[in-house]
């Protein structure tokens, strides 16, 4: 049997050596599972790219209709909840674990914050039959600098597909995170975590971050087409 | 003077993983990676046996011209969830969830994968997956084809798309997990003294195989998202009547699925490499560049996905480009070959029934590449590729390579997993029926192909009869070549003969612990300061034909 | 065309055959002359780097010549003659719709004539087919939304097989017909049979009716750039780019010419998506394409030279 069985680590799990072995095993599945997360991003990364290339009047049209000041809100909660994240991890080392509860709650705060500001944004798309389907209708134009160049509305709905697409799949990103980080708030409290072990925090900061990243990419190609008037 | 194989009839059965828990509940909430690797042979088999059934039905219909079995709509689904089957719920998981599932941990020395319970996870979203394709088939079915090409499945079927495609994403994220398991138990959990170095070539293939499960897989996934989305909400993404294109899924599903054909093929190919040095009494020839192909071909295998659509719109160029690099990848998979080739030189051969599944891996293979080959030559692939051609080179591959390197395995592992051994004489005579019946099905199949067959047609022209009758001819012999071992071996688990530690005089960690193992694996933890397939310190086994019977 | 490719399948069969035969052989020999002796031990051998590197290098090279040989084979199958006579395919659920320049319209056969090019300009309707003649070894997939092409030159009167080889759903493999390979005599009579106007006649009567001849003016006058001589010739567009107007080019400015909107115009012109179907498509083209060069410089040019006494409507700047 394995030596010091009473001095080990109570979250050490039996087919771990010892409690450095199971930190750095969960630690690379973690970032393993964010590489697979950004892969599968990055199929619908690369749909966008190929349309925008092809249609990118009606790629900059469409971009010209979202609410600029509601992702530019989102873009500044998400960053400020990395931030938070990024706390609540130093907390948890430090063992301090009202402190790690309250960042965790936080993050979760803000990250529900997205998810409220996003929902009025996708109503207000509602309202202006933006969205793609049997409702959707698009007679904007493309203002490029002032000019107006009518766009095809086909080509319109399809970049509100993937704005959609991208956009919900990640806020169903951001819900399981906000479902993992408010599990993780109360076993914080209920004293779960010590400065011995804290990996989940680590575990799922990184993935918020993730999350955030993802956004981060995501503003400026959805939002930010052809807008320096 | 004690062979190694005989025990006395009746021994104390002592607490290994088999006996260690009698209830259902603490089979289906196992942790333990070798309970999770019977869980999946069980439903991995009903699967096959489900995609086999329907492949039945394909040869059926296919014996006559006219499409007298069944209906035009009906055989279009039979041939669809033939391919779903076998290549998301059989080929995909095969070999990575059985047996890799059982080994890994065993191999490196560690008591566990890395992640046990994600592990089960990955079973239950497996079964989950299963169930879902049941019930999908049960409710009509789907008729896309296993490649699910837009428009026809976005806007032209009007079959169960989304819940075929929403089960094998299931399944897709199964195997997403089990490569994530294994690629940190490689890293993480190897005993003291394995270095990479030292590390089974069957570690290194599902390493490789890993790999391409992670990087891979997600992009089918939210090919088939989009899919979903599209067909449900009637968006545009690839239809090209409201803006889209649908030479984006193509691109976008194959980008996954010809990295997919690797993950099928790698898993066997490391098995081969086992079998191989056992019944060589040798280290492989070449070992580090056997390893090293493993890694080649999943990276390669990256690179070259528009071979599948040379015909399909792209551009002279890109043609081009892919062609090249499709012959690139060939390269690492030869150099497999000849060094499994040159390890029986000066070898202690004997003739196991492993060793006959891997000697047919390495012909049929051999056929099933260099025809890979032909299809990447583009002035050939214009002619054959969605043609019977095409059919019959990945069936080399799938069923003449992946297939047998799995029966192979399975065989060879029997010992180590049932603590019992098969009948070898009822074992052989699987392996010829397999071998002779496989080619006998596919072989004319090539010859069907260059004379101008389409595939996935249900009735053809009446000059392509005598093939096509040779063909299920040949598919009714690898029936029976399948059934034998599902008896057998079932047949083994009670009345085999019993089976000690190393009843091959194996190398590799695996070997060194009891048959079946105790459920953590090893007494103790091993400590490794020998290399790979040290076969000249290990003494030959007496017996390694027929065992005696108890 | 079918007899280089048949060659090039003979020499891989060749390659293959042989390599098949060495390690089928070499297995064999290896099992039996190493089989198991008592006495006799394995000899381990840890590898050899000049046979790793000599059975990775050659195998190459000889993939190499695969690859070119392929690839020549691929570029002149991809590089329709300049005189080819055009047909235009047009491919739906379940059956192949041809039509000739001539007017001739068929259902499943095609009529060819022997030692003239012909060039396939294919489209479908509905989902992917593809057109596949393995007399001929050729095969192009068939895709709604654009033309793809496919050429040969027949040369032995016959009826050969067309296949659909892309699977469409429940007729797929009912979804075939023949090419029917004429001497030029017999392909002269059986022309000579038709009813209908030569497609660019009707393409130029649909020109009229749909209105187009309207903004796009022969005396280059109107709204919308003047059509003649345009086939084939560079186009600038507002955006900076330079695009070829091929066949892909007319096709996707009638059904959405706000994708590229020629230097000079207003993006005035309706979409005739789902206005005009694919045989009124292939008529127009045919039009547009049988419009002859004109004397001097590329078409699409601004239709305002400095002389021109008639300044076009809507040529405000918002």
């Amino acid at each position: 049997m394995t030596a010091d069985h009473e001095a080990h680590n109570p979250a050490l799990l039996h087919h771990f050596a010892d409690a450095q072995q199971q930190k750095n095993a969960a630690s690379l599945g973690m970032w393993l599972f964010l590489v697979t997360e950004i892969m599968f991003f990055g199929g619908m990364f690369c749909a966008y790219l190929i349309y925008r290339l092809a249609h990118f009047n009606a790629f900059a049209a469409g971009s010209q209709q979202l609410n600029i000041w509601m992702g530019g809100v989102n873009t500044a909660v998400l960053i400020v909840s990395s931030v938070t994240v990024v706390l609540a991890v130093k907390a948890a080392e430090a063992g301090k674990r009202k402190l790690l509860t309250g960042y965790l709650v936080v993050t979760v705060l803000l990250g529900m914050t997205f998810l409220v500001i996003k929902g009025f944004e996708y109503a207000e798309k509602f309202e202006k039959h933006h969205v793609p389907g049997p409702t959707f209708n698009f007679t904007e134009k493309f203002d490029d600098n002032g000019k107006q160049i009518p766009v095809n509305p086909k080509e319109a709905e399809l970049f509100f597909s993937l704005y959609f697409a991208m956009t919900g799949m990640h806020a169903l990103h951001m819900i399981i995170g906000c479902g993992l980080f408010s599990t993780l708030a109360v076993l914080a409290w209920k004293g779960h975590y010590t400065t011995n072990y804290f990996t989940p925090i680590e575990n799922a900061g990184l993935y918020w971050h993730l999350v955030d990243i993802i956004w981060i990419y995501l503003f400026p190609l959805l939002y930010l087409i052809s807008r320096h008037t | 003077m004690a062979t190694t194989t005989v025990i006395p009839a009746t021994p104390a059965p002592k607490l290994n993983y088999l006996n260690n828990g009698h209830t259902l509940k603490s089979w289906l909430l196992t942790t333990d990676h070798k309970r999770i690797a019977l869980l999946y042979l069980v439903s991995v088999t009903a699967m096959f046996m489900l995609g086999g059934f329907f492949a039945m039905l394909i040869r059926l219909e296919l014996l006559t011209p006219q499409g007298d079995l069944m209906q035009a709509d009906t055989y279009n689904k039979v041939f669809t969830m033939h391919g779903m089957i076998m290549v998301f719920f059989f080929l995909v998981p095969v070999v990575p969830a059985v047996l890799g599932n059982f080994l890994v941990p065993l191999m490196v020395g560690a008591k566990d994968l890395a992640f046990p319970r994600i592990n089960l996870l990955s079973w239950y979203l497996y079964v989950a997956g299963g169930l879902l394709f049941l019930h999908c088939m049960l409710n009509g079915g789907v008729d896309t084809g296993w490649t699910f090409y837009t428009p026809y499945s976005t806007v032209g079927s009007n079959t169960n798309v989304i819940e075929a495609g929403l089960a094998i994403f299931l399944a897709g994220f199964s195997s997403i997990f089990t490569g994530l398991n294994f690629i940190v138990t490689v890293h993480r959990m190897r005993a003291p003294g394995l270095t990479w170095g030292r590390l089974p070539l069957f570690i290194w293939s599902n390493y490789a195989t890993a790999l391409v499960m992670i990087l891979g897989t997600p992009v089918l996934a939210i090919t088939i998202v989009l899919v979903a989305v599209e067909r449900s909400f009637h968006l545009g993404i690839f239809d090209p009547n409201l803006g889209g294109d649908p030479l984006l899924f193509q691109h976008l599903f194959w980008f996954y699925s010809h990295p997919a054909v690797y993950i099928m093929i790698l898993p066997s190919m490391g098995v081969i490499s086992e079998v191989i040095a056992c019944f060589t009494r040798k280290r492989v020839f070449g070992y580090k560049f056997v390893a090293l192909s493993s890694v080649a071909i999943a990276v390669f295998g990256f690179l070259v996905w528009a071979h599948h659509m040379f015909v399909a719109g792209i551009s002279l160029y890109a043609a081009l480009v892919f062609s090249f690099l499709s012959f690139s990848v060939g390269v690492p998979s030869a150099v497999k070959v000849f060094n499994w080739t040159a390890t029986l030189y000066k070898g202690s051969i004997t003739y196991a029934t492993p060793m006959l599944y891997a000697f047919g891996f390495i012909g049929l293979f051999t056929i099933g590449g260099l025809t890979g080959l032909m299809l990447a030559t583009i002035g050939i692939n214009v002619h054959v590729t969605d043609t019977y051609f095409v059919i019959a080179h990945f069936h080399y591959i799938m069923v003449g390579g992946a297939l047998m390197g799995y029966l192979g395995g399975l065989h060879f592992w029997w010992p180590k997993i049932t603590g019992r051994m098969y009948p070898e004489a009822w074992a052989k005579l699987s392996a010829m029926f397999v071998f002779f019946g496989f080619n006998l099905t596919f072989f004319p199949q090539f010859i069907l192909g260059y004379l101008g067959m389409p595939r996935r047609y249900w009735q053809y022209p009446p000059e392509f009869q005598v093939l096509n009758v040779l063909s299920t001819a040949g598919a009714s012999v690898l029936a029976v070549g399948y059934l034998l071992p599902m008896i057998y071996l079932l047949w083994s688990l009670r009345y085999g003969p019993i089976a000690g530690d190393n009843p091959w005089g194996a190398a590799g960690l695996e070997w060194k612990t009891t048959s079946p193992p105790p459920t953590f694996n090893f007494d103790e933890t091993p400590v490794v300061t020998w290399e790979a397939y040290n076969y000249d310190e290990i003494p030959e086994p007496k017996e390694l034909e027929a065992p005696v019977a108890r | 065309m079918a007899s280089q490719v048949d060659a090039l399948y003979i020499y891989l069969l060749f390659i293959a055959g042989v390599m098949t035969a060495l390690i089928f052989i070499a297995v064999a020999v290896l099992a039996i002359k190493y089989r198991r002796q008592p006495g006799r031990e394995a000899v381990q051998i840890e590898g050899s780097l000049p046979l790793e590197i000599s059975w990775s290098v050659i195998p190459f090279f000889v993939m190499l010549t695969f690859f070119i040989w392929g690839g020549v084979i691929y570029f002149k199958e991809r590089t329709p003659p300049a005189d080819s006579t055009e047909v235009y395919v047009v491919a739906k659920q379940w059956m192949w719709k041809i039509e000739h320049m001539e007017g001739q319209r068929e259902i499943n056969e095609l009529h060819v004539p022997t030692g003239q090019d012909v060039k396939l300009i294919m489209t479908s309707q509905d989902v992917i087919h593809s057109f596949f003649v393995p007399a001929f070894r050729l095969k192009q997939d068939v895709l709604p939304g654009r033309y793809t092409t496919l050429w040969f030159k027949a040369t032995k009167p016959g009826r050969y097989h067309l296949f659909c080889a892309e699977y469409c759903g429940t007729n797929h493999s009912g979804m075939g017909g023949d090419i029917i390979v004429m001497d030029p005599q017999d392909y002269a009579m059986w022309a000579a049979g038709g009813t209908s106007a030569p497609l660019q006649e009707t393409g130029k009567e649909l020109f009229a009716a749909f209105g187009c001849s309207t903004c796009h003016r022969s005396d280059a006058e109107g709204r919308g750039p003047s059509l003649q001589g345009v086939y084939n010739s560079p186009v600038v567009l507002e955006d900076g780019r330079t695009v070829t107007a091929d066949e892909n080019y007319v096709r996707e400015s009638i059904l959405d010419p706000t994708a590229k909107i020629v230097k000079g115009f207003k993006p005035v012109m309706p979409a005739f998506q789902g206005i005009v179907s694919e045989e009124q498509l292939n008529a127009l083209v045919a039009y547009v394409k049988s419009l002859a060069q004109p004397p001097t410089g590329t078409a699409g040019l601004q239709n305002q030279p400095a002389a021109s006494p008639a300044q076009p409507q809507n040529m405000q700047v918002q």
